[in-house]
């Protein structure tokens, strides 16, 4: 390690200092690696939670100083430098180097892209309006948390997790809220149809205006946002607007470098690029996925933290075999939300408790395999078919759906 | 502040100061004790922030709500004892609180 920096060894070069890049160099240090480790982030600050930005934190409930995924020392004590404000506008695969934005150049022996995503700003006249927000990182959290302090009428675009998580945020401040989802239903692209209505069903009894099958047109106001004008040509006043419409994969440094993007960096079940000295975790990652007989791009934590795990064993030269599981969760009002696995496909499912009660799980099966769980306050229910489908387990769906037959009951 | 200590399986001790208002998970990650990972940062959704009460303390570290309870049962290790430790709140009542880590963790 203290050889000259000239001749290297050069190290692990991590850009993206959020969940995943932070996860591949905790772990590279866990396994022994003892080489130089660079961690680049182009935020100003150190590696933070994400997820509590459209909950915990926005609602206030959680403060700055405990959004912080590693005290300050953590990383002089594991020896990973950490470069903030610094934007990597080059990758050179020919020299092993990367040149950040004010023409420092940090060569490498292995390259980590965890470059996550940018919130997508849909492109409708109006949407670069003062009082239009997105929502992905804490600087953004920040603003639309000051705005929501001045605001009465809050508009939301997009009806996904981070859409409703905020109307949840923002009824609990006594703001006006008004939803519009271009979909049938909440959470259209992940979720299934009984669970994205009965969520939907949920906000509108908490007092969001949800308006689903509605397409945006405008935004309309002279140099602020005033309204949101929707298809027909209704116009739903607003003094603040949340474009909550997805996130872009940030793959423009790797594709400038001729590594394969197709909905994010393409890479292999070990995380690794058609370059062998790159890798690519996290939200920007595309993963061949066995289990589900597709490629995945997964924009969760978990995959962060355990995609991150993966690229950095296959660095020091262990066998990688990533296939996840995926889960994720999401908490509104006073519902937990946990999904595991993914319900594309699925040809049977069973329900297990009653939502009246505000207690249930949803079992999606592919040809007698589980193939994902919804489940709501049901943690059971979740992580046994975490474990099921992680074993390819074929459970009797009418046992499933009996509840008197315990959760446990299923695994052994 | 209120002083925890944790054990970790092979018996290494880290003793902290924590502020009040905290969690005992929140303790460990801001002092750097291995073993306590909170993957999901004290959402009570990963069970990854397991750990042990001493029998004295579990009187004054509170009951398991019912979602932490559904997450242990399917903990490994788990005993009477077991606890996430996202779910306990610091509080000066729990000065001198020792904890022990399972073995799977870290």
């Amino acid at each position: 390690m203290t050889q000259s920096p000239l001749s290297g060894p050069f190290g692990t070069v991590i850009i993206g200092a959020g969940q995943a890049g932070l996860s591949a160099a905790t772990e590279l240090r866990k396994r022994g690696y003892q080489d130089p480790i660079t961690l680049i982030g182009d935020e100003a600050s150190l590696p933070y939670q994400r997820p509590p930005l459209s909950k915990a934190y926005l609602s206030g409930d959680l403060t700055l100083d405990r959004l912080w995924l590693k005290p300050e020392a953590f990383y002089e004590k594991s020896q990973i430098e950490v470069l903030t404000n610094t934007r990597v506008t080059t990758l050179d695969r020919a020299r092993q180097l990367v040149i950040t934005k004010d023409g420092r150049e940090i060569a490498y022996d292995y390259l980590i892209l965890a470059t996550g995503g940018t919130a997508r700003r849909i492109p409708i006249p109006g949407a670069d309006l003062m009082g239009v927000h997105v929502l992905r990182d804490l600087i953004e959290a920040d603003g639309l948390s000051a705005a929501l302090d001045q605001a009465r009428h809050v508009a939301i675009i997009g009806a996904g997790y981070i859409g409703l998580e905020v109307a949840a945020s923002a009824r609990k401040r006594g703001l006006d809220v008004t939803v519009i989802e271009a979909a049938e239903r909440p959470m259209a692209r992940t979720a299934s149809a009984l669970l994205g209505g009965w969520f939907g069903a949920i906000h509108r009894g908490y007092g969001v205006d949800l308006r689903v099958n509605t397409p945006v047109e405008a935004i309309v106001g002279d140099d602020k946002a005033e309204g949101v004008r929707i298809a027909g040509g209704e116009v739903i006043t607003a003094d603040l607007v949340l474009m909550a419409t997805g996130l872009t994969p940030n793959t423009q440094l790797a594709e400038s470098a001729g590594l394969s993007c197709n909905d994010g960096i393409e890479v292999d079940d070990s995380a690794r690029t058609d370059d062998p000295l790159i890798y690519a975790i996290g939200d920007v990652a595309n993963l061949p996925s066995a289990r589900y007989g597709r490629s995945l791009r997964l924009e969760s934590v978990h995959n962060a933290i355990e995609q991150g795990k993966a690229a950095a064993a296959s660095i020091m030269g262990e066998a990688v075999n990533y296939d996840p599981v995926p889960w994720f969760w999401s908490d509104q009002y006073e519902l937990k939300l946990q999904i595991t696995g993914l319900i594309e496909g699925a040809d049977q499912r069973v329900r297990r408790g009653d939502p009246e009660e505000g207690r249930f799980a949803l079992f999606h099966f592919k040809d007698g395999r589980l193939i994902a769980c919804e489940a709501v306050n049901a943690p059971q229910e979740y992580i046994a078919a975490q474990r099921m489908i992680a074993q390819d387990k074929r459970p009797d769906p009418e046992a499933l759906r009996d509840v008197t037959v315990a959760m446990k009951t299923f695994l052994a | 502040m209120t002083k925890i200590t944790y054990i970790e399986h092979d018996g290494t001790s880290h003793t902290v100061d924590a502020p009040e208002g905290l969690s005992v998970m929140e303790a460990a990650i801001r002092n750097m004790v291995p073993g306590i990972d909170a993957d999901c940062g004290g959402a009570c959704a990963c069970a990854t922030c397991h750990v042990y009460v001493d029998g004295d303390w579990a009187g004054k570290t509170g009951e398991r709500s019912s979602m932490e309870e559904s997450m242990l049962d399917f903990a490994t290790d788990v005993r009477d004892t077991s606890r996430l430790s996202c779910q306990i709140k610091v509080t000066a009542e729990l000065d001198g609180l020792t904890v022990h880590l399972p073995e799977h963790q870290g």
